[in-house]
């Protein structure tokens, strides 16, 4: 038999393979796919590709957090001795918590467990507003000390540190001059840039999981269709490592 | 039909994850102890490889990235690389830029 006779009694009976399967293929397989399996690994692939820009966007705002404390260096130091490690380090353990509970979320639907999906989704719900909550704290204080970047902003925590006891107990900083002192808003401004547009990806993040818990409670993803779940987890588990970075970078490397 | 993928979904398990919590928590707890002691500029080196070795260990587990496809794991390896050369060439230029005017 001629290669080209082969190859098209070889495509017919795909296509009819194919067909046969068609016949019976789960209703959230879309008609562009081969398989659920394709389906899947495609919006993985996807997903992948949006958190890779999402990698280079905060990636930019590190660069430049980057640049300008090599630039600035003591006051970035006197800035990032306002924060407080202990409330850093809450929520680092508060995030990676969620993302222990959303690991498990993506287990439960893979595994078909609707209770403990919707369990699950709530624990990283609750877990996402605690996260939330303690910024806040973080937030208002600095809003109580005027070190929001802006028209308020008190260069008096960096010019006349024994006036911020709390802080001077801690570090003992050195007063800074008046040029230097003034760079601590730039401090302050790649801070809330930073925090700020990680907190809008929580918001983001809390929103989506409160229309996931509605539909889980209705069973929407322990059918066998799990992908919203899975990455619905990644984008949860990126947030939580930008975190990490946030945390080593703001709270943990100037101070000494 | 094509092969596009190259084994069926792996589903991993809560004793996996449970693991994986137990060491973030030990490597969040290990890099806030490290910040106290005075390592002059090994401070944030050491940081900065603990956040990383976190990082990892998110990717490949609660991302399912070592259980995923050839084509999820080029994916996510080019795109960290391309971040890195972004990052380091920006960061060489201007770090070098007063060098030895300090």
């Amino acid at each position: 038999m001629p290669d080209n006779l082969v190859h098209s009694a070889k495509t017919a009976d795909t296509e009819r393979a194919s067909h046969i399967a068609s016949a019976e293929h789960p209703s959230y397989l879309r008609h562009h796919f081969n398989s659920t399996e394709q389906q899947a690994d495609t919006t993985n692939f996807a997903m992948w590709l949006f958190l890779l820009t999402e990698v280079m966007f905060f990636g930019g705002l590190f660069t430049a957090y980057l640049i300008y404390r090599n630039w600035y260096y003591p006051a970035f130091v006197a800035g990032s001795h306002q924060l407080s490690v202990i409330w850093g380090t809450t929520n680092t353990a508060v995030l990676i918590l969620s993302s222990f509970t959303m690991a498990m979320g993506v287990w439960c639907a893979e595994t078909r467990r609707r209770r403990g999906l919707v369990l699950a989704l709530s624990l990283t719900f609750i877990l996402g507003l605690c996260f939330l909550g303690i910024k806040t704290i973080e937030y208002r204080e600095k809003i109580e000390k005027h070190h929001v970047p802006g028209f308020h902003y008190s260069l008096q925590s960096f010019i006349d540190p024994a006036s911020d006891p709390e802080v001077f107990k801690e570090y003992h900083d050195k007063p800074l001059a008046l040029d230097m002192a003034r760079h601590t808003e730039l401090y302050f401004s790649l801070y809330f840039l930073m925090t700020g547009m990680h907190a809008l990806h929580m918001i983001i993040g809390i929103g989506i999981l409160g229309f996931m818990i509605w539909r889980a409670r209705a069973g929407a993803y322990t059918a066998g269709h799990v992908t919203f779940v899975e990455n619905f987890g990644l984008y949860w588990h990126f947030v939580d490592i930008i975190w990490i970075y946030l945390f080593a970078l703001l709270y943990l490397i100037s101070r000494h | 039909m094509n092969q596009v993928n190259e084994h069926a979904h792996h589903i991993v398990g809560p004793k996996v994850y449970v693991a994986i919590l137990f060491a973030l928590l030990v490597g969040t707890a290990l890099t806030v102890w490290a910040s106290f002691i005075d390592l002059g500029p090994w401070n944030p080196v050491i940081a900065l490889a603990i956040a990383t070795s976190k990082a990892i260990l998110v990717v490949l587990f609660f991302m399912h990235v070592k259980y995923s496809t050839k084509l999820t794991k080029l994916t996510v390896i080019s795109g960290i690389f391309v971040f890195l050369v972004l990052i380091s060439m920006t960061l060489a230029d201007y770090m070098s830029r007063a060098w030895g005017n300090w």
